[in-house]
Order: C-alpha cells, then sequence, then structure tokens
C-alpha cells in the first residue's frame, strides 16, 4: 500500500501538449508502471490526436469517460491552470495534482471556495507532485533517487523533497510515497492532511515532514501529531536566516508582521515531540536515529 | 510589488475609496504649484517610499503657509528617510505629495490581507489608527476585529457596519464607512492585492469618513493582467541586483553576507542559506534559478551575484529534478569563463545526469572544489570565504 497513488492509478495529463507537460509525461511514463497508468491528455481543440500513442481529448470528462481515469495531473499555464483545476473539479476526478507555478492568489481562493464540499482532493499547486517507489510518479520529480521502502517524506520545497529522499535512499532507506505539497500561500492537501494518510497507511513506518517560512501549516500540523500520530516524525524548517518581508522565492514563503518565522515552527514542532534538524543535510541521519 | 501612497490613493479614488485632494510633485516648484493649485490654508508635504514608518521618520509635515510648503519640499526631496521599516541605511526621497490638510476626528485601522488558513480575504479593522498594528495586535490582540469575507457575495453591507460600529465609526458616518469598505474589498479583489492597508482611517469633524493613507501591495503573479499596476512600478524603490535577476527569471534576493549562492528551488535555497550559517558563515544572497534554467541564465546569475563587491566565495548547490545537472554544469563553467571568476567556487550537483554534470565540471580546467553533500559544501564554502 502507499498513499494517494499507486502502481493502478489512472492518470490524466492536463495541458499534455505543451512542453513542460510532454517532457514530465514522457519522463513519468518511462518510470516503473508509468506506462500502463497515464492513459490520456487534455489539450482543448486537439481531441482525437495524440502524444505519443497516449490519446488526447478535448475537454477532461471525455477523457474521464474514455479511460476511467481517476487522477489528474495539471502543466497548463498560470493564467488557464485554476480554471483546469476547476475542470477536473467539476468532472469527478477524485485527485488532482497541479504543478504549475504562478497562478494568481485570487484564482486559487475562488477555485478553493468552489471545491467546497466536493470530494476531489488537490495537491498544489506550485508542487513536485508525488511518487510512490517502484509503482507510479506523478509530476515533475527525479525517479532515480527514490527506492521503495517504508518511510513517509512531506514538505512544501520540491528540492528540499529529493534533498531528502536523496538522503534516505543513501542511507539504505527507501520511501512509502514522498508528496510535495507546494510553495503557495493558497492550497490544496496540507503537512496534516498528508500525515494522516501516513498515519493510516500500514506500509510506512515513519515520517520526515519539511517544512519553510510562512503561514502556520506546519505548526498545525505538529499540535495534532502530538495528541494522534502512532509513528516517529522527524522535521527541518527552512528559512532560519530569511530577512522578514520579503518573498523567498516561493509566493507563500514569507515572514510577515513576525508571523511565520522557521524558528517558531521549530520550536512548536520540538515541543509537539517532533524531533528537528537544524542541518537539512542530516534529515536522512534524523530519522534513522528515531527507527 | 508595491507602489506609493498617491499611485495607492488614485487607484482607491478609481474604486469610490474617498481620499483627501492631493497633487504629486517631483521638485520644489512643483511641490508649491501644486499646493497653489490645490488652495485652503493647510497642506500637508509627504514623502513618497515604499516603506511605513513615514511620519514618525520625520516625512511628513504638516505646512501652513506656502512658504512653509517650500521650506518642507526643500527638506524631504533628496533626503534619506529612515524608518524601522527602511532598514538603517535608509531611503532617498525623490517623489513627494502634496495634499489638502484633513480636520482629524478619530484615527482607525483597516488592512485586508490572505489569510491561509480559511483561504480567504480577511478584513481586518481596529479603533487603534495610526499606531503600528503590529504593536497593536501584539499587546492588545482583542482591539483587532476580522471577517473572512465570502469571496461569492464580496464584503456584506452587514458585515460593513458591524465592523464600522466595532471600530467606533460614529452611528452618523456608519453608512459612509460601509460602502467605503466594500469599495475596499473592490480594490483588493479586482486589482489582485496580496495586502491593502489604510492606517489612518479617518472621520473628519463633520462626519465624513476617509483614507488619508494607502498601502497597496500586489500579487506579482496577477500583475500580467494589469498593465495600469505595472506602470506604477517605482524601479528606483527597488534593489538593483533584484531588478537584474528578474529579467533573467530569476529570483534574488541581497542579504549582508559574502558567499554568494545559487540554488534551484527555493526551499534549497533557503535551506543552503541555512547550513552556511550552522557552519558559521553567512551568505550574500539567496537565488533560485528556477526548474527551467539554461547556461545563460546561470551565466546571468553569476554576473549578478558577482557585482556584490562583498563576495568572497560562491556556492551553487543544485539538486536536478526538472533542471539537468549537466545543464547547470555547462552554465557554471561558461558563466566562470565569462566572468574571470577570482573567488573560490564550491559546487555540489545531485540528481539528472549527476555523473555528466561533474565530468563537464572536471573537464573544464577550473578550479572548482566539488562537494559530496550539502553540509560539505557549506563547510567547503565558509572555509573558502574565510581565506582557508
Amino acid at each position: 500500500m502507499s498513499i494517494l497513488i499507486n502502481k493502478n492509478s489512472k492518470v490524466i495529463t492536463q495541458g499534455i501538449t505543451g512542453k513542460t507537460g510532454q517532457f514530465h509525461t514522457k519522463m513519468c511514463r518511462e518510470y516503473a508502471n508509468g506506462k500502463n497508468c497515464f492513459v490520456a491528455g487534455v489539450t482543448p481543440g486537439k481531441g482525437g490526436q495524440d502524444f505519443e500513442g497516449i490519446p488526447i481529448y478535448n475537454t477532461v470528462a471525455d477523457a474521464k469517460s474514455a479511460t476511467g481515469a481517476t487522477v489528474s495531473v495539471i502543466y497548463v499555464p498560470p493564467p488557464y491552470a485554476a480554471a483546469a483545476i476547476d475542470e477536473a473539479v467539476e468532472a469527478g476526478i477524485e485527485f488532482v495534482i497541479c504543478i504549475t507555478e504562478g497562478i494568481p492568489v485570487r484564482d486559487m481562493i475562488k477555485t478553493r471556495y468552489k471545491m467546497q464540499g466536493k470530494k476531489t482532493l488537490l495537491l498544489g499547486p506550485n508542487c513536485p507532485g508525488l511518487i510512490t517507489p517502484d509503482e507510479i510518479k506523478i509530476g515533475i520529480m527525479p525517479g532515480h533517487i527514490c527506492r521503495k521502502g517504508r518511510i513517509g517524506v512531506v514538505s512544501r520545497s520540491g528540492t528540499l523533497t529529493y534533498e531528502a529522499v536523496g538522503q534516505l535512499t543513501s542511507l539504505g532507506l527507501g520511501q512509502s510515497s514522498a508528496v510535495g505539497t507546494g510553495g503557495d500561500p493558497v492550497n490544496g492537501l496540507k503537512h496534516i492532511d498528508v500525515l494522516k494518510m501516513f498515519n493510516d497507511d500500514p506500509e510506512t513506518d515513519a515520517v520526515i515532514m519539511i517544512g519553510e517560512i510562512g503561514g502556520s501549516d506546519e505548526e498545525t500540523a505538529a499540535q495534532w501529531v502530538k495528541s494522534n500520530m502512532k509513528k516517529p516524525v522527524v522535521g527541518f524548517i527552512a528559512g532560519v536566516t530569511a530577512p522578514p518581508g520579503k518573498r523567498m522565492g516561493h509566493a507563500g514563503a514569507i515572514i510577515s508582521g513576525g508571523k511565520g518565522t522557521a524558528q517558531e515552527k521549530l520550536s512548536v514542532m520540538e515541543a509537539c515531540g517532533i524531533k528537528v534538524t537544524r542541518n537539512p543535510a542530516k534529515m536522512g541521519e534524523l530519522l534513522k536515529s528515531v527507527l | 510589488m508595491n507602489i506609493h501612497e498617491y499611485q495607492g490613493k488614485e487607484i482607491f479614488r478609481k474604486f469610490g475609496v474617498p481620499t483627501p485632494r492631493g497633487i504629486p510633485a517631483f521638485s520644489v516648484d512643483e511641490a508649491v504649484k501644486a499646493a497653489n493649485e490645490l488652495g485652503g490654508k493647510v497642506w500637508v508635504v509627504k514623502a513618497q517610499i515604499h516603506a511605513g514608518g513615514r511620519g514618525k521618520g520625520g516625512g511628513v509635515k504638516v505646512a501652513k503657509s506656502i512658504d512653509e510648503v517650500r521650506d518642507y519640499a526643500k527638506k524631504l526631496l533628496g533626503m534619506t528617510l529612515v524608518t524601522h521599516q527602511t532598514g538603517p541605511a535608509g531611503k532617498v526621497v525623490k517623489r513627494l505629495y502634496i495634499e489638502e490638510g484633513a480636520d482629524i476626528k478619530k484615527e482607525l485601522y483597516v488592512a485586508m490581507v490572505v489569510d491561509r488558513v480559511t483561504q480567504r480575504v480577511t478584513l481586518m479593522a481596529s479603533s487603534e489608527g495610526g499606531m503600528d498594528i503590529e504593536e497593536v495586535a501584539h499587546k492588545t490582540p482583542e482591539k483587532i476585529h476580522r471577517v473572512a469575507i465570502d469571496p461569492a457575495t464580496g464584503l456584506k453591507d452587514q458585515e460593513a457596519e458591524d465592523i464600522a460600529r466595532k471600530i467606533g465609526v460614529p452611528e452618523p458616518s456608519v453608512a459612509q464607512a460601509r460602502d467605503l469598505l466594500k469599495n475596499f474589498y473592490k480594490v483588493f479583489d479586482e486589482e489582485d492585492c496580496s495586502l491593502a492597508e489604510i492606517n489612518p482611517l479617518i472621520v473628519t469633524g463633520d462626519g465624513k469618513v476617509i483614507a488619508l493613507d494607502a498601502k497597496l501591495n500586489f500579487d506579482s503573479n496577477a500583475l500580467y493582467r494589469h498593465k495600469d499596476v505595472v506602470a506604477y512600478r517605482d524601479l528606483d524603490e527597488e534593489d538593483a541586483a533584484e531588478i537584474e535577476a528578474s529579467k533573467f527569471d530569476l529570483t534574488y534576493i541581497s542579504l549582508d553576507g559574502n558567499i554568494g549562492c545559487l540554488v534551484n528551488g527555493a526551499g534549497l535555497a533557503m535551506a543552503t542559506m541555512d547550513t552556511i550559517k550552522l557552519y558559521g558563515g553567512s551568505p550574500a544572497n539567496f537565488l533560485d534559478v528556477g526548474g527551467g534554467a539554461t547556461a545563460e541564465k546561470v551565466t546571468e546569475a553569476f554576473k549578478i551575484m558577482l557585482k556584490n563587491p562583498e563576495v568572497k566565495a560562491i556556492l551553487v548547490n543544485i539538486f536536478g529534478g526538472i533542471m539537468k545537472c549537466d545543464t547547470i554544469a555547462n552554465g557554471v563553467v561558461t558563466a566562470a569563463r565569462q566572468v574571470a571568476l577570482k573567488v573560490p567556487l564550491v559546487v555540489r550537483l545531485e540528481g539528472t545526469n549527476v555523473d555528466l554534470g561533474k565530468q563537464i565540471l572536471k573537464d573544464s580546467g577550473l578550479p572548482i572544489i566539488s562537494a559530496s553533500n550539502m553540509g560539505d559544501a557549506a563547510e567547503k564554502a565558509v572555509a573558502a570565504a574565510k581565506g582557508k
């Protein structure tokens, strides 16, 4: 087992004819069972064509009814990406992963509002996607650094996810799933949601949670861990040296009004029984020490 | 993106948020002309810089005659204004705003931000206008009232009226305050703001509700649909290196240390800075080359970092996902040659095509210090910056 996706997932790529969509669909297809998982693409106006044998449809609804897909991944450019999420939600897709970076916050506020009461789960936007090693990867992570195993990884940052996965793999610790929740202030799944799934996953033994400055997702997750998590969690927070008031690359990575500092997050996590390291090169070792 | 107060007020007036009358001025003569045009007996001469705390910093002066307007304009133009938001270096005043004087009876505070927990725009309001709101939030949080705005309806009449009463708007002025707040939300929503603040919002002696200040920040991801807002950009207010970087789609932030960092991904870039600090060094910048960097972009990134005379060593830390290590390696080699690199360069590569990347670095014949992981890289960069 794993969380959210596995080798039997059927995935639609929205924006399959763009440069990014093409490149990563190809990479995902080549990974593990990808050939059987990536069953359809969507680009309005290009229905009836195909991308290297993957049939293209005009709408998500068409792609879904033709293939039975329940997951979609979005590489649509920022001005149209929120509408692409809306379309997937309306078509009843169960799990939507939005890779696109640079979606206006106002668009995401409206999209999240429309998602209320819907069963669709959203990962991202501005995220690297997720991977269940040796089964499937959806998104832009490098597959070759992952190994199948029993450690869960959840992070807001893409490259820090790779960093953690790379460290685990080199220590001989494989991963059950690795999930990047994304760097935007208004998004879908958060640390707490992914931790709950890892907690319920019989094939996950422990979790690395990686956060960064801005917002309070890590604190909320830590409070939940304290009273509910049955597995060890270790953590790292990026941005101890980040100056206040500056957006550090990610739209959501900003210390504003003295809130959302790395120090505060680290303190809350420690108080909630999560072992943390200040050295991102030691995330893997720290995880190993709690097993 | 930030804009000046006078520009914010232009937007306010377009949306029906009342402001005092005012005219921007770029010289002393223009300031005098503006005051004459406005008429009246009292004028406020306001320094226009992209930072708060201008009043306390001496950047806002009340003039009771045209001569005083001239004197204050002379004094303020070209002066370096230091406020708690500018940092100790301060900012040089290049623009003024001449405004008619206001008869202030009450000073209130209203602001809007995106609340990440409710995923809605939140109106925050307080009776403590004119004050540093962070201080109010810290010392008397009960004096700050909040409404999470329903994106389908916008701010509702009842909500706006309730807030107005809670912050002490007198009953005869509540309807005015309600309309102002509703229009204020329209500004935030339609112009894609990331933060909007009116501090103070005033009630005048004759009961008018007016925005005496305007602070608007915009979501940079949405600027493509606001040409009018982009036209307000004042490059004098921005860091030269950050402007240069943005031309190449690089995210660069100047810091005060001496180790230049070039990293892919915002999270890893922050973590790299943190690791440098952990090993006793100090980062000179944050630089995220993003997912789609080319050799050209990396070269430009190098040039930008090296313009900073403080830089004593450079640390390149790449974990390739979208980005391939050979692309980075080519960029690094090209850049190092083009800029005739004189400071030590530490490179840590990992991820897609890592072996190819390492080979390119090795074959270049450049004195590149290779690192096996992030900690190793930081340690070597810190030592190199100290000349060890």
